[in-house]
């Protein structure tokens, strides 16, 4: 599959390992779009189970976006990982091939503040919409006020 | 003479005649109305808000607002040993904790690697993640017949989940946030005479099943408001994510526990029940018979229950008896290892996935190869079903939105986690 991938999207993927029999493959973030839709029109990957990421502090690029898709026919699960710097901070939204992905990007974007180009509607999802900071980064405190009461 | 008439205190009964009202209810430039329904509504089941624009009784479109009961787990499980997420985990979905145990359970013994988990800690799990499913339907079925009006079947359901809790009370000491299955094994060793208990309970629950049928299935009112209700076509069920039950009621012959097989469910002989009408009736008929399926596999594993230990032989992860740490040195160390410092896990990730009441509950779990998770992201079922709350509600009529809503089954800390 990975070949059939890399043959119909050449320069798309560039890594992949398959560690616990779960494969993975790392993905030219620019590309994100297309491998997605090529992979659920052309190799039935017809759910995509969720999008997350991860916060690599201090390393560059930072972010790791995580996509886990599932096929249904072909019993498989499938890992797709992207690189986002934290210059640039944006990658393209898969909305339009799952749309699934509305809400779980809106996720990555609440609490990495990682943004989605072309998303529908990119606001916060879970935290209040004037809340400041993104808080499952690891520079974010576990424990903190923001507000201090006198009478404390 | 119109103004006067917007003043509703001064309009006489007799002033009050069907043209001036309906002068006051026509707005001038749109018969479009924004009605907020919750938090606290009581048929959100939790605190879910939901803007609908209404036109008349149609709902034109609903937006809903989640995240009231966002507590941050998943960073706060960053902070934690692995033993100590387990707790944690317990409380990402209230009513299907051991789910959320036993996935977590899962994908750190993926990660871990050399661990084997003994045919009785598995068989053990599979029967307390099933009687997990029982309590979950049994509330879902009482809270959802209680929604659309029928009052009798709460008190029935109820009756059943005492008896749930208290099977979990014998096991883990514990009704609700049990924390009983463990890295490893289990919590503690299952309790004398947990046999008798269980069985008791299960001789008798089929019939209990069929008490439920008996109050619904012929109901002319239960009918009414589920049948060819909350239709949304299968196609779009999977693009918007939906899992379970949900799914099962569309005609999609899917779950996890068959196609990806854990903690030896291959070793069970159940079946998955599908429906293919696809409304509420359906996502109800499913999941009363799951509840069947699931009181098959309880006493199959009642049954054919192994002998043997409950827990790994891994001194590095399990905590030893208590009668070994006071007597040898080496469990001393082990234990104060464990306690302090937490044991390592080898850098990695995985993804594993449970099917929970609610569908698929996915832990991808990153190591670092510390003692604390470096990111633990929880795919929960709640989430990905709620998303198709639009298509199941807009278009449709604001009282059929109950018997919608009822039917998705979400628990709200599921949701917002």
């Amino acid at each position: 599959m990975a070949a059939a991938l890399d043959a119909a999207l050449p320069g798309a993927i560039t890594g992949g390992h398959a560690e616990h029999n779960e494969p993975t493959l790392w993905i030219e973030p620019a590309q994100i779009v297309a491998v997605c839709r090529y992979l659920k029109d052309q190799q039935k990957f017809v759910r995509l189970s969720a999008v997350t990421a991860v916060d690599w502090l201090p390393a560059d690029p930072r972010f790791e976006v995580v996509y886990l898709l599932h096929s249904l026919a072909r019993n498989q699960r499938l890992r797709l990982k992207c690189w986002v710097a934290e210059a640039s901070l944006e990658i393209d939204s898969v909305t339009r091939v799952w749309r699934t992905a509305d809400w779980y990007e809106r996720e990555v974007f609440d609490m990495f503040g990682i943004r989605f180009r072309n998303h529908p509607d990119l606001t916060r999802i879970l935290m209040p919409s004037d809340w400041e900071g993104h808080p499952l980064r690891k520079d974010y405190p576990v424990h903190g006020h923001k507000y201090s009461y006198q009478d404390e | 003479m119109r103004e006067s008439t917007l003043h509703t205190d001064s309009i006489t009964a007799s002033d009050a005649t069907h043209e001036t009202v309906d002068q006051i209810a026509a707005p001038t430039t749109s018969k479009r109305m924004v009605l907020n329904m919750g938090p606290q509504h009581p048929s959100t089941h939790g605190v879910l808000r939901i803007v609908l624009e209404l036109d008349g009784e149609t709902i034109l479109k609903a937006v809903p607002d989640i995240g009231f009961l966002h507590t941050g787990i998943e960073k706060n499980c960053e902070v934690k040993t692995w033993q100590q997420v387990v707790t944690l985990t317990d409380r990402v979905d209230y009513l299907s904790n051991l789910s959320n145990n036993l996935v977590y359970a899962l994908s750190v013994e993926k990660l871990i690697g050399d661990i084997e988990i003994p045919p009785k800690a598995q068989w053990m799990r599979v029967m307390l993640v099933e009687f997990q499913r029982l309590n979950s339907h049994l509330v879902w079925l009482g809270t959802h017949a209680l929604d659309i009006g029928a009052m009798t079947v709460f008190f029935y359901c109820f009756r059943e989940r005492e008896d749930v809790l208290r099977i979990f009370e014998m096991f883990s000491g514990q009704r609700m946030m049990t924390s009983y299955i463990r890295v490893g094994g289990l919590a503690l060793e299952p309790p004398r005479g947990w046999q008798q208990a269980v069985g008791k309970f299960i001789n008798s629950f089929p019939s209990k099943v069929d008490e439920y049928e008996n109050l619904l299935n012929s109901n002319p009112i239960w009918k009414v408001r589920t049948q060819g209700v909350g239709f949304v076509p299968l196609d779009d069920l999977l693009d918007l994510g939906v899992t379970g039950p949900m799914i099962r009621a569309a005609g999609m012959k899917w779950d996890v526990r068959k196609d990806e097989p854990y903690s030896s469910y291959d070793q069970f002989d159940f079946e998955i029940p599908v429906h293919k009408e696809n409304d509420v009736f359906a996502r109800y008929r499913v999941r009363l018979e799951e509840m069947r399926q699931s009181a098959r596999i309880i006493k199959q594993a009642l049954e054919g229950m192994p002998e043997g230990a409950w827990e790994a032989s891994a001194p590095k992860i399990v905590l030893p008896e208590r009668e070994k740490m006071k007597t040898q040195m080496e469990a001393l160390i082990y234990h104060f290892k464990i306690v302090t410092e937490g044991f390592r896990v080898p850098a990695g990730e995985v993804y594993q996935a449970v099917e929970s009441p609610r569908g698929e509950i996915g832990y991808y779990v990153v190591s670092n190869g510390t003692s604390k998770p470096y990111r633990l992201y929880m795919r929960t079922p709640s989430f990905g079903n709620l998303q198709s709350l639009a298509p199941l509600l807009e278009g449709r009529l604001l009282a059929d939105s109950i018997a919608s809503l009822g039917s998705m089954d979400f628990v709200l800390g599921d949701v917002d986690r």
